[in-house]
């Protein structure tokens, strides 16, 4: 994609992206470096999670699956086998957008519906695999020794790392957003999110395109599951499968706009502010899904386009701009 | 060979349960093309009901039916107007994320106030004993309850004026409303059924086993296999799928652990679908 330099909208990410990583870093703000880092998880995980659901009109509820699996396998493979963790993470990117292309290729004959209940399956099988899985510690979760972090410069400059790495994952990931937008593989989900049967009428081939984009939305978020529990040093199946955190990024790509690349983003950052604001207080840190729920009702009632909806339609010219 | 038998028959009799269980989802899936995503909760909010009918009021057991049933059907009313009416004849995308929606505010309140502690409702029933084999009461009276409730329904569907509206509207919305259905009550009255078996399902697996505030969503995951095996909306054929299921994970457990029972019955429900695109009856006056 040489032309991608020459539209604004390139130079738009990258901005953000310098954004992230300069902001924290210039003024040694290790507070507000937790907090754009929880950002970035949601933006990477919303992002990706916009191939299926804004390109292709699928609903992909175990999203959530990529992240922990992603996870797990960097931090078995630092854990025993002392692999570095730059290694780990490629080896969890594609290992896991591998699986998601098997995966896909058994469930891309389901069609609509159909195939967001698969989904809820593989959540379910893989959940049941992992805890039955002895390397991987089983229901207790692989630990972490500090020293891993030693090749990385200690635990302080360890976590800098990591935040670079977490930022350069999340402009990746708006890269790849906005590059299959652009490109005619993304003409073709789009083709299949408005109408599936005229797309393959039309030579769009179909179940091969939702393998592809199924496969393609896995490595990023892999990557991103890879640092987090890296960054904690521990793993275990409860967090890694936390339907929250896939049923959140659902909530922010409908918040901010599905389909969109900005809408998106900016809706994961909205709501990482907004849910900081909400876990400090003490009643409705225990209702976080209720909050959640009720967002995305109102959205999918009143407002199924979005905030980049809105934007749109109130300012026509930012569409050229911000995609 | 005893033992197979009894086997059979305990699968059988949790099966009809399962299938039950399926009836209220694949009631709505079929009239309205909507896949209820809080049928899992609405069966775990019967589990409750029936745990705080007996705890606070010493209500018996079964006679809890009649409330849930009745609340449940109130219950879904509401949810057909604050999810499902603007959503139907829309893609259904729109409504698998209103229903997910209402689901998580429902999950959210129920962890809030219960946790996720496993609760329990001992009902004594006397069982029936073969030879060495003996059934406990509550799982032949919960079968037997299965089977009456599925009739009713089918009865309903067939022989009242409103049942054959429901089927009408599952047949055609257009051509019902042309003829003079309302179909926005029908819509209405469908969901409500829907939710009120799934109420009384719940109530009934309370009795069988202990549950949590999140055990609705493996019964929603079998839903969805009774329902690709069964047909939809049809109760008798959701009877069959759930015996079927229920054979299958009798024939499964000596086998493998119990977390892979879930994953080898989703693994069915791919493969069904895969091999009979959009259900293995279609939707050929299911009805």
């Amino acid at each position: 994609m040489p032309l991608m330099v020459r539209r604004p909208f390139f130079w738009v990410i990258a901005l953000v992206v310098a954004a992230f990583a300069l902001i924290p870093a210039l003024g040694d703000n290790v507070e507000l470096r937790e907090s754009l880092a929880l950002a970035t998880i949601y933006i990477t995980l919303a992002t990706n999670l916009n191939l299926m659901l804004g390109y292709a009109g699928y609903i992909n509820f175990g999203s959530i699956v990529f992240f922990g699996l992603g996870g797990y396998i960097c931090i078995w493979l630092v854990d025993a086998h002392h692999t570095s963790l730059a290694l780990s993470l490629l080896a969890a990117g594609v290992g896991v957008s591998a699986l998601a292309f098997v995966f896909g290729v058994g469930i891309l004959r389901l069609r609509g519906p159909f195939f967001a209940l698969s989904t809820i399956g593989i959540v379910e099988g893989v959940q049941a695999f992992v805890q039955n899985f002895e390397p991987w510690g089983g229901s207790a979760g692989i630990y972490i020794s500090p020293e891993v972090f030693n090749p990385l410069g200690g635990p302080a400059q360890a976590l800098w790392v990591i935040y670079f790495a977490l930022v350069a994952t999340m402009g990746l990931s708006l890269y790849l957003s906005y590059g299959v937008k652009i490109s005619k593989f993304g003409l073709g989900l789009l083709a299949i999110g408005q109408n599936e049967d005229a797309a393959a009428i039309l030579g769009v081939p179909t179940p091969r395109y939702k393998a592809y984009v199924y496969s393609a939305s896995a490595f990023l978020p892999a990557v991103a599951g890879g640092l987090y529990f890296f960054k904690s040093a521990f793993i275990q199946p409860s967090d890694a499968f936390d339907l929250s955190l896939s049923t959140e990024a659902l909530v922010v790509a409908m918040l901010g706009g599905q389909g969109t690349v900005t809408g998106v983003a900016l809706g994961a950052y909205l709501y990482e502010e907004l849910r900081g604001y909400l876990l400090v207080s003490e009643t409705f840190s225990h209702f976080q899904l209720v909050v959640a729920g009720v967002l995305l009702l109102l959205i999918v009632l009143f407002f199924p386009g979005g905030l980049m909806g809105f934007v749109y339609s109130r300012f026509p010219r930012t569409k050229k701009v911000l995609e | 060979m005893l033992g197979i038998i009894a086997s059979i028959i305990d699968g059988v009799l949790v099966g009809l349960v399962y299938g039950l269980a399926a009836m209220g989802l694949t009631l709505i899936w079929g009239v309205m093309d909507v896949i209820n995503l809080t049928h899992g909760t609405m069966i775990v909010a019967g589990m409750f009901t029936l745990y705080l009918l007996v705890t606070s009021l010493g209500v018996p057991p079964y006679a809890a039916m009649v409330p849930v049933l009745i609340g449940g059907f109130f219950v879904g009313v509401a949810l057909y107007w604050v999810a499902v009416h603007r959503m139907v004849g829309r893609p259904p995308l729109m409504s698998l994320l209103s229903t997910f929606a209402v689901n998580l505010v429902l999950i959210g309140v129920g962890t809030g106030v219960w946790g996720t502690e496993l609760f329990n409702v001992a009902v004594s029933l006397p069982g029936i004993t073969i030879g060495r084999y003996t059934f406990p009461g509550a799982h032949i009276l919960a079968a037997a309850l299965a089977a009456v409730i599925a009739a009713a329904l089918y009865l309903f569907l067939h022989s009242t004026r409103m049942g054959k509206a429901v089927r009408a509207v599952a047949n055609n919305r257009e051509a019902a409303e042309l003829v003079g259905i309302p179909t926005v009550r029908v819509l209405a009255v469908s969901v409500g059924c829907g939710v009120a078996l799934a109420g009384v399902s719940g109530l009934l697996i309370a009795t069988l086993f202990p549950f949590t505030v999140l055990s609705g969503d493996g019964y929603q995951l079998k839903g969805f296999v009774v329902t690709v095996l069964g047909g939809f909306g049809n109760p008798v054929g959701a009877l069959m799928g759930g015996v079927a299921l229920g054979l299958l994970e009798g024939a499964v457990t000596p086998f493998v652990p119990v977390s892979w029972t879930l994953v080898i019955e989703f693994a069915l429900f791919v493969l069904v679908l895969i091999a009979f695109p959009g259900g293995i009856f279609a939707r050929r006056g299911v009805l």
